[in-house]
């Protein structure tokens, strides 16, 4: 597979002031690539649903943006504290959002099943206290 | 379709944004408190309708393709978040009217929904 593009960002766990930065940043690249405007919000809602569960539950992330002429993939990398239960997690509905998130608009128990909806393929590993892995990858049309 | 222009003049709105951008017209309507919604069920060209009224709702209209915000029950974004959208080229407008009146005036006035998961023409009947 040619490697067109990448690039990583940091993403911190409660910095709610810049959250959606990678995310937004991500969506500025993929305009000027001329990607076609489908493709930018399926990726940029998967990135920011991503960045904002790193946001809320995780002490730190790495989240790596890279783009083939076919495919865009993500993949989020975080130290956490892990989905004990991966298929639970993945039901609309199910949420262990704070009041203080829900505050924020989020942690409607929508965030997986969303990136999902808006991916092609996903990709969950998590390993409770340690940390959970995300990839998503998004066909170009 | 409405031209934000009605819209603001529909729901006596104060803006919070350049004049110049009223000029913007909105496809569709929708309305939550919920960003996980509006990213979940919106769809781009939509008006977003809420009383959320952080940096968070500007970072979720950007992301969802919203093209415009009207905060409702008498919010008022305070200076960073009209930065933000200012940088995101969001207009921002804000009414007194809560959101069930502001959506009401809206949907009458022609403006469709987006965030319906029932048919548009089964809620009319």
């Amino acid at each position: 597979m040619n490697k067109a593009f990448s690039q990583s960002f940091k993403i911190h766990g409660s910095d709610m002031y810049n959250a959606g930065k990678a995310s937004t940043e991500i969506k500025t690249i993929l305009k000027q690539l001329g990607i076609n405007s489908t493709t930018i919000r399926r990726v940029a809602i998967a990135a920011y649903e991503a960045e904002m569960n790193v946001v809320m539950y995780a002490k730190q992330a790495i989240m790596i943006f890279e783009i083939t002429p076919e495919q865009i993939h993500i993949t989020v990398d975080d130290e956490g504290p892990g989905i004990p239960d991966v298929h639970l997690a993945m039901q609309e509905g199910f949420s262990t959002a704070t009041p203080e998130m829900r505050e924020m608009g989020f942690g409607a128990g929508m965030g997986l099943p969303n990136i999902k909806k808006n991916s092609d393929s996903m990709k969950v590993e998590s390993i409770v206290g340690k940390g959970t892995k995300l990839e998503i990858k998004i066909n170009i049309n | 379709m409405m031209k934000l222009l009605e819209v603001a003049e529909a729901l006596s709105c104060e803006v919070f944004s350049d004049e110049q951008q009223l000029q913007y017209k909105v496809e569709f309507g929708c309305a939550s408190d919920l960003m996980s919604d509006v990213l979940a069920f919106s769809q781009a060209g939509a008006l977003l309708l809420t009383g959320l009224v952080t940096n968070q709702t500007i970072q979720t209209a950007y992301i969802a393709e919203i093209k415009a915000i009207v905060f409702v029950r008498g919010k008022k974004p305070d200076k960073k978040v009209i930065d933000l959208a200012k940088e995101k080229k969001i207009p921002l407008l804000g009414t007194q009217y809560s959101m069930y009146e502001a959506c009401g005036i809206l949907y009458q006035k022609g403006l469709v929904p987006t965030m319906s998961n029932v048919p548009h023409k089964a809620m009319n009947e």
